[in-house]
């Protein structure tokens, strides 16, 4: 449901499946843990393998955007679904994240 | 208004049940025929309004139950009655502000009802603190419309 991967300056997540309020928590600490011990560069959110995901997952996206605000970092979302990009068009997230679908 | 078809259903408070009744609705939802935007916008609705349900209306404790009506109505309208006997919300102007949030510690982001209002045709709330709240939701799906260009 959620693999890290580590790379070189970034840490990638793969996330998959649903993402609302009963997942997001697991989610976000996770990941939270992860970039408190590797102080990545780079975080990437991947969504390709995500099918649904409601405003659980922009609290997702600006939580972890603050966290790495806090950090030094900057957090990129990958290939979200016209789904998920009309989700997050409503709340701005572009402010805060690097969108990217290539 | 007269209706064509219905479906009613309880269950408890427990965030696992946010998946089962986003897609019990959707499914009663597919005999209109719906397109895969359609459908998405009323799947995210329904999360945000049963989320609400249980994060807002009883506080995220598992408790409590929540109901769900969904009805076919007349030219393809789909109305869904999402209702808690919760909390309730003391001042309902500020819970629908973009991004306002009561629980900012569990990184709601505060949209909610800005996707219920954004992905419906129409929402009404209704609320009593202390009695819990009731959301109503109509969305028309466009008859036809999935085989266009087919």
């Amino acid at each position: 449901m959620l693999e890290l991967k580590q790379e070189e300056n970034q840490l990638v997540a793969m996330l998959s499946g649903e993402i609302d309020h009963h997942r997001a928590r697991e989610i976000r600490e996770t990941i939270d843990f992860a970039v408190r011990e590797q102080l990545p560069p780079i975080v990437i959110l991947d969504f390709r393998n995500v099918t649904f995901m409601d405003s659980s997952g922009i609290g997702l996206i600006m939580g972890r955007a603050h966290l790495l605000e806090e950090t030094g970092g900057t957090l990129e979302v990958h290939h979200p679904s016209a789904q998920i990009r009309k989700v997050m068009r409503l709340s701005g997230a572009d402010r805060f994240a690097v969108i990217r679908n290539q | 208004m007269h209706t064509l078809n219905e479906l009613k259903c309880t269950f408890p408070a427990r965030s696992e049940n946010e998946r089962f009744a986003r897609t019990m609705v959707c499914a009663f939802a597919a005999q209109l025929d719906p397109t895969v935007e359609e459908l998405a916008d009323l799947r995210t609705a329904v999360s945000e309004a049963v989320t609400n349900c249980i994060v807002h209306g009883y506080r995220d404790s598992g408790d409590g139950t929540v109901a769900v009506t969904v009805r076919l109505l007349p030219q393809h309208m789909i109305y869904v009655r999402i209702s808690d006997k919760g909390c309730g919300i003391e001042d309902i102007g500020q819970a629908m502000q973009p991004l306002w949030s009561s629980a900012p510690e569990e990184e709601r982001a505060g949209l909610g009802f800005t996707v219920m209002q954004s992905f419906t045709d129409s929402l009404t709330v209704r609320s009593r603190s202390g009695c819990g709240t009731t959301v109503i939701m109509r969305k028309k799906i466009q008859q036809g419309a999935a085989h266009d260009g087919g």
